[in-house]
């Protein structure tokens, strides 16, 4: 085991309803949805025309910009509707699902006997490419690229983050395989980080072929994000691959069984579900599918409903779907109800990092946090408290400066490559300024992006 | 609490609404309805959780922090006023002495200032900003006792519309406005900032001061050399001297200090380097003493005039202070030495704190420019010549 890097920096945040390692059978969703702006910078071509019959890995849509990037049906069925939002981008493709578990047949192979060109064929045609991401600018990876090292986080440090041991249990030589196909792509490491203090699953501390690094701190330390900066940090001209640990599920099962199978084992928490459990389900499964009945409703309220967690995820209806990427759903409170004094009372419930409020007495406490912004957006005033939280070399305000007058050459100096709007998470979370951290950030390397395409 | 709220936004909102008859004012309205109770606001996008603290509580724990030394100030006041009438009475009646004198001071100084900060957030359509909450408090605690109200209010504008305004609002300015407004006093009304000032010495019929009164601070006293007069160390510490209403007691100070600390509202690295800085300038300058205000012991500059006041809350501004981590230690270093520095070698100016102060924040952002220079010279260096080439 090599030496534990030791995370200092960072901020637990300590949210009711963390889900119970029990795996709760649901029945299959009936209606699935594949999310074009689950893929940043995307923009679809469709491929079915509305009624369509569909088999799992049929594609749907590519990237009109990379044509070679085919977004397939998670499920067979037929392709329902487009959903279409303002400035009639695409915002869901729906797919009726017929429960036959009908899929095309990509071919069982074994990684270690196809070379790169073929593993990257396969994982185009099947769809599941986009499982492969990149920085600088967390997006898709481009196939025409090589990079310099792979790097998969085997631990996530997100408040309510599903157990990676939990969910890899039963599935660990898909995720081998899945590993053995990152280490066909590139000629540099392929990185996979451990919890030091809680992982404790053989898949990972066994993996085979890969370096191991042991991780140990609080929130963002599971973030691959801040794990590539401390291991082999990027500089202008690099080029990593990230993947998650499902993902990688994903793609061994594909190259073990020959089928485009992407179910994952999903966490369902937050304060506002009766009982936080795991549920085994296909991307873009509808939420209600599996969650009806699961959910606190008080007196006809809706809670906000988070594909993906409190601090990156994205919000959905009921009749939402889950999100590509995302390893849980959470669901708390709306905030929409206005406090009296609210910014003056020592509220027991409120939970903040300063130690302005009751909760810095009280470490053990879980909270029931809610959507409430509890101010209107200031300037930037107070100094020091994002770099509390933010476990880089990396000046956040200065950068977030430098974004705001888009001076590119000064990004770039202060390592705007290195990040991706959710290792700056939490800086929007603690921000008592309440400005959109992330949404800025994101502006920034969209930015620089258009600058260097 | 809730029948209020309902009120509030069925009733008077729709007034200030667009289109409503008082439109013009909704910035107003805004800030008193934000100030009874938060919004119901709801995130849309990013962190759909935000954390518990907002810009007014972040102000109001450097007002509660303030309130120390405010009620300290408040007392010492009347306690110097009845030393110099030679007069014996109870602490009721010093503090209601000091009560009647000092209170005027900081409405006035919140009426005036928040005044402009509505009038400005109306012109520009921007919320009201907090951070007057803050300097409200601040620009009462720093002046002497016997200000007119009037300039008062004058220094008070002058500091929110040059110091603030001028610069785009809170967190755009370059001085920090309540020592912008000492500095204005200072500078323009020379006669009423020093000398005979510190004492409330008007007199009712029959009272008289008592002989051989001068009402001196440590530091003019120093300045003339009258090394022997000085107050005693305790005396310095606990704050029962004459001086700027607020900053005498370094106690008083050190209370709110571990407010501020202890809350992450206030820098620890700033208030300390300062200390640091005056601890160096005054060993150095004992080192080459050639008269008595610079012998004397380095710790005596933490408790003389306003240098645990300026330490502790002028410093710290975190808008006019360094804002790099780095930064903030040479940023409060400097600030220590020069102050030590203007007061002992600079015979115009006893009082070196607010000079020393308004100089750093200029130099802040030069500060702060090489701090990042260094981080991104860093970034440079770490770059590996062996990096993988990206295939086209």
């Amino acid at each position: 085991m090599p030496k534990t890097i030791k995370i200092r920096k960072g901020l637990n945040i300590p949210l009711q309803g963390n889900a119970e390692k029990i795996l709760q059978p649901s029945p299959a969703a009936q209606v699935y949805a594949v999310k074009p702006p689950d893929f940043h910078g995307l923009t679809p071509k469709m491929l079915v025309k509305e009624g369509d019959a569909l088999k799992a890995g049929t594609p749907l849509f590519f990237d009109k910009y990379n044509e070679k990037v085919l977004f397939t049906s998670p499920v067979s069925g037929t392709f329902q509707e487009i959903v279409r939002g303002e400035k009639r981008r695409i915002m869901e493709v729906l797919i009726k699902a017929d429960g036959k578990d009908e899929a095309v047949d990509f071919g069982a192979a074994s990684p270690a006997g196809l070379d790169r060109d073929e593993i990257i064929q396969r994982l185009l045609k099947s769809g599941a490419w986009p499982f492969i991401r990149q920085r600088p600018y967390a997006v898709i990876a481009n196939p025409s690229d090589k990079p310099k090292s792979i790097f998969i986080s085997a631990f996530s440090t997100v408040p309510l983050a599903p157990d990676l041991d939990f969910v890899v249990k039963g599935q660990e030589n898909f995720f081998q395989a899945g590993l053995d196909i990152m280490k066909k792509l590139t000629d540099g490491e392929v990185h996979l980080s451990v919890d030091a203090l809680n992982t404790r699953s053989e898949a990972f501390l066994q993996a085979k072929g890969v370096k191991i690094h042991s991780f140990e701190g609080p929130h963002p330390a599971g973030n691959v994000g801040v794990q590539i900066h401390h291991i082999d940090p990027i500089n202008k001209g690099d080029l990593v691959w990230y993947a998650d640990v499902q993902d990688l599920i994903i793609i061994g099962r594909l190259f073990e069984k020959g089928v485009f199978d992407p179910t994952r084992v999903i966490a369902l928490n937050g304060p506002e579900v009766l009982n936080p459990r795991y549920y085994k389900v296909k991307i873009g499964a509808q939420f209600l599918s599996f969650a009806e009945n699961n959910l606190r409703r008080e007196k006809g309220t809706i809670p906000r409903i988070i594909s993906g967690d409190v601090l990156t995820g994205t919000a959905i209806e009921e009749k939402g779907f889950l999100g590509f990427y995302d390893n849980q759903i959470t669901v708390i409170p709306e905030g929409n109800h206005p406090e009296f004094m609210g910014w003056l009372i020592p509220n027991i419930n409120r939970f903040s990092m300063s130690r302005t409020w009751p909760s810095f007495l009280m470490p053990w406490k879980k909270y029931r946090l809610d959507t409430n912004i509890r101010s209107g957006e200031r300037p930037f005033v107070m100094t020091g408290v994002y770099e509390k939280v933010l476990p880089l070399d990396v000046m956040p305000m200065q950068l977030l400066k430098a974004i705001m007058i888009n001076d590119i050459e000064k990004m770039e100096k202060l390592g705007i490559y290195e990040v991706a709007p959710e290792d700056f998470a939490l800086c929007e979370y603690v921000c008592p300024s309440k400005i959109e951290i992330q949404t800025i950030l994101r502006e920034g390397l969209d930015s620089i992006r258009s600058e260097f395409a | 609490m809730k029948a209020l709220i309902q009120f509030v936004e069925k009733k008077i909102q729709p007034n200030f609404e667009s289109g409503g008859k008082l439109h013009k004012f909704h910035r107003s309205f805004e800030a008193f309805q934000t100030f009874l109770y938060v919004k119901g606001d709801v995130t849309r996008q990013g962190s759909h959780i935000r954390d518990a603290i907002d810009m007014k509580r972040t102000m109001f724990h450097v007002v509660i922090a303030l309130v120390p030394a405010l009620l300290f100030g408040m007392w010492n006041v009347g306690l110097q006023h009845y030393i110099a009438l030679g007069m014996d009475v109870t602490f009721w009646n010093e503090f209601w002495f000091g009560f009647i004198r000092v209170f005027p001071i900081v409405v006035v100084s919140y009426v005036t200032g928040l005044a402009v900060e509505f009038i400005f957030a109306e012109i520009r359509n921007h919320e009201v900003n907090e951070g007057f909450l803050v300097s409200g408090m601040l620009i009462p605690l720093i002046v002497p006792v016997t200000t007119p109200l009037w300039m008062v209010a004058l220094a008070t504008i002058f500091a929110v519309i040059i110091g603030k305004e001028v610069f785009g609002g809170t967190g755009m300015n370059i001085l920090n406005p309540a020592l912008l407004a000492r500095a204005f006093l200072f500078f323009a009304y020379p006669a009423y900032m020093s000398g005979e000032v510190w004492i409330n010495t008007t007199l009712r019929e029959g009272q008289q001061l008592v002989d051989g009164f001068s009402g001196a601070t440590p530091l003019a006293m120093l300045a003339s050399n009258e090394v022997q007069q000085l107050p005693s160390v305790l005396e310095m510490f606990l704050g029962t001297i004459p001086g700027s209403i607020g900053e005498t007691s370094t106690v008083a100070i050190l209370i709110g200090a571990v407010i501020l600390v202890t809350t992450g509202v206030g820098s620890l690295r700033i208030m300390l380097s300062v200390v640091a800085g005056g601890l160096l300038m005054g060993g150095v300058l004992n080192l080459f003493s050639v008269n008595e205000f610079m012998a004397i012991p380095p710790y005596y500059h933490l408790i003389m005039g306003g240098f645990a006041f300026g330490a502790v809350f002028m410093a710290t501004d975190p808008v006019t202070a360094s804002q790099t981590p780095k930064g903030k230690y040479i940023y409060g270093l400097l600030i220590g030495v020069f102050t030590v520095l203007i007061r002992v070698l600079n015979p115009a100016y006893p009082e070196g704190m607010m000079l020393a102060i308004l100089l750093m924040n200029v130099f802040a952002p030069l500060i702060d420019h090489y701090v990042v220079e260094a981080n991104m010279k860093r970034r440079i260096k770490r770059m590996k010549p062996s990096t993988v080439k990206v295939q086209a």
